[in-house]
């Protein structure tokens, strides 16, 4: 047993090697001899882009957090395997791998593992040696390739069920049946009607949501001839919207009545824009409203204000913590789900339709895995943690 | 043709998008890393599209004399007179002394602020209209919205301190919020 204390000390007055003349007892007298760390390994790190080795090692005699008696550990490299090693980092205690990024893809690397005691560094004699390459596939991912062909196979055959005449059903969503109602109202009201695609950028699923159904809604717009106004808070969502409404205008046989003017851009700041959609509900009045898309703490400004107007508002978002608010301020809301469901509602085309229903499979799979997953916790932490794993596939 | 090619594009993109996804080779992750540098640069020329468009709306309506004609003599005004002082200021985000920041702190800021606060009002507003006890679950939510305001507030403890610990409208203001609607909001 290793005995820190100098010579002729009993094992009851132990000196502590840290505070020069003071006799405490301390566990480092009871660690084991000092030695280097063990079983040196160095591989190419997998599943990435290449240039990097992970080096591991089992730890030095005395690391086990009880003891202290290592220090830290020191890794060496170099690209001969015999000379020329130099010291790349040092890792505290208790390490036992080391990431080595930066490397060049195909060149021999190799390591050596030292356990820092005080005074004095122990190196292994083995030396690791591992080539960076660059993988073509990410083996981790395959349940999540696996997963994409299934949901693709099963929407590719649904929409040809439903090309070839198929029924699909789709439950009736009150919002959504409402929307051919608030135009005709519009209508016949002589108002113009306002549609705000929301605050979210275009690569959001909302807001592509939302440019289907302004799709949808501009085409009967410029069948009865009204005037919609489109306020934007993203200049990507306007350029996208102004295409949207001009290709609908242009499809009901009315391309000159669209007007630029009508669809454009505010600011990219959340309350000015708030303020300015205000302005232009008060002053234009319109007599039909939609809020489709992403909204934050602003919605409930736009809604009541909107309610103040006159105007019959139809609101779709996927924001949960904005949901509430527009249930209590709209006439009709859209939650969640039932907005990407819309454009499809709407349309009854074939393909959307399809899309729709492998859409409610893969809400099934879902379920039945948080079932089984949730099940697992109950009796295993370790086996529901490697599922997450599997499934999500680093 | 006018619809064929933005789709080939947006199907060549997208197909590339989910391709990358599953390899990691450097090369595929150099073009991803390029294509999100690209995505920056178009937004950045968006932008350019969507002043343009604003100044286009505005400048219509001043030559027009609409009726809110004044109101966009002040936002063309204010736009011009923001990008100037940026462009021509080297330190303009930096400089908090400097006059465009002060714009920032002094004009901006409290504007926001401002319809920020305006919230208060409209919450007050819907819930007067939205909270009726017309059907069973209307009163549901009418007493819950009850009991969690009163229990975030601290005179919901002063009524109820003589009742169980456990049972105050605190507590039960905690309790609905802390399993109801989390599960409600984690089933959504």
């Amino acid at each position: 047993m290793s005995n820190p204390a100098s010579a002729g000390d009993s094992a009851a007055r132990l000196r502590d090697p840290d505070t020069e003349g003071e006799y405490r007892f301390s566990y480092r007298a009871l660690a084991p001899d000092p030695g280097p760390p063990a079983a040196i390994r160095a591989v190419d790190n997998p599943n990435d882009e290449g240039g990097k080795i992970v080096v591991s090692w089992e730890k030095a005699p005395g690391d086990n957090g009880i003891f202290d008696a290592v220090r830290g550990y020191l890794v060496r490299r170099s690209e001969y395997s015999d000379s020329g090693f130099y010291e790349i980092t040092r890792l505290p205690m208790g390490s036992g791998a080391f990431s080595d990024a930066s490397l060049k893809n195909g060149k021999s690397y190799y390591y050596r593992v030292g356990s820092i005691y005080p005074g004095d560094t122990l190196f292994a004699t083995e030396t690791a040696e591992a080539i960076p390459e660059p993988q073509l596939f990410h083996a981790k991912r395959l349940v999540v390739l696996i997963s994409m062909l299934l949901f693709t196979g099963a929407a590719v055959f649904l929409i040809t069920h439903a090309r070839k005449g198929g029924d699909l059903y789709v439950r009736p969503i009150a919002g959504i049946s409402a929307v051919d109602e608030a135009i005709g109202r519009a209508t016949e009201m002589g108002r113009p009607i306002l549609f705000v695609p929301g605050l979210g950028e275009a690569s959001r699923v909302a807001t592509i949501a939302a440019f289907t159904i302004l799709g949808r809604v501009a085409r009967k717009v410029a069948e009865y001839q009204t005037r919609i106004i489109v306020p934007n808070y993203d200049p990507v969502v306007m350029t996208i919207c102004q295409e949207v409404v001009k290709e609908a205008y242009a499809a009901a046989g009315h391309p000159d009545a669209f007007d630029t003017k009508d669809v454009y851009f505010i600011t990219q700041d959340q309350f000015p824009f708030t303020a300015s959609v205000n302005g232009t509900m008060l002053r234009e009045k319109p007599a039909t409203n939609f809020y489709m898309g992403m909204f934050y703490a602003e919605s409930l400004i736009l809604a009541e204000t909107g309610f103040a107007s006159g105007s019959i508002q139809i609101a779709g978002t996927d924001q949960l913590i904005q949901i509430p608010f527009f249930v209590a301020a709209c006439d009709y809301t859209l939650m969640g789900e039932e907005l990407y469901a819309a454009s499809a509602y709407l349309s009854h085309e074939p393909q959307q339709l399809g899309t729709l229903k492998v859409q409610d499979w893969g809400k099934v799979v879902s379920i039945a895995l948080m079932l089984i997953g949730s099940t697992l916790y109950l009796f295993s932490d370790r086996a529901a943690s490697m599922l997450t794993e599997w499934l999500i596939g680093g | 043709m006018r619809r064929e090619v933005p789709l080939t594009i947006v199907f060549v993109c997208g197909a590339f998008m989910a391709f990358q996804y599953f390899v990691p080779h450097y090369v595929s992750a150099a073009v991803y890393q390029y294509a999100l540098n690209w995505t920056i640069i178009i937004g950045i020329f968006t932008l350019a599209v969507g002043i343009g468009s604003l100044i286009h709306v505005h400048y219509d309506r001043i030559s027009r004399r609409k009726s809110t004609w004044l109101y966009s003599i002040v936002t063309l005004a204010g736009l011009s007179f923001m990008a100037v002082l940026g462009i021509l200021s080297p330190n303009a985000l930096t400089d908090s002394q400097g006059l465009f920041m002060k714009m920032y702190f002094y004009v901006l800021s409290p504007v926001q602020a401002t319809m920020f606060a305006l919230l208060a009002f409209f919450i007050a507003s819907a819930a007067y209209r939205a909270f009726r006890a017309k059907t069973v679950l209307a009163t549901l939510l009418l007493l819950s919205a009850v009991i969690v305001m009163l229990g975030r507030v601290p005179i919901g403890d002063m009524i109820s301190g003589w009742l169980p610990e456990g049972l105050r409208i605190s507590d039960v203001a905690r309790y609905i919020l802390d399993y109801p609607n989390t599960a409600a909001k984690r089933a959504r």
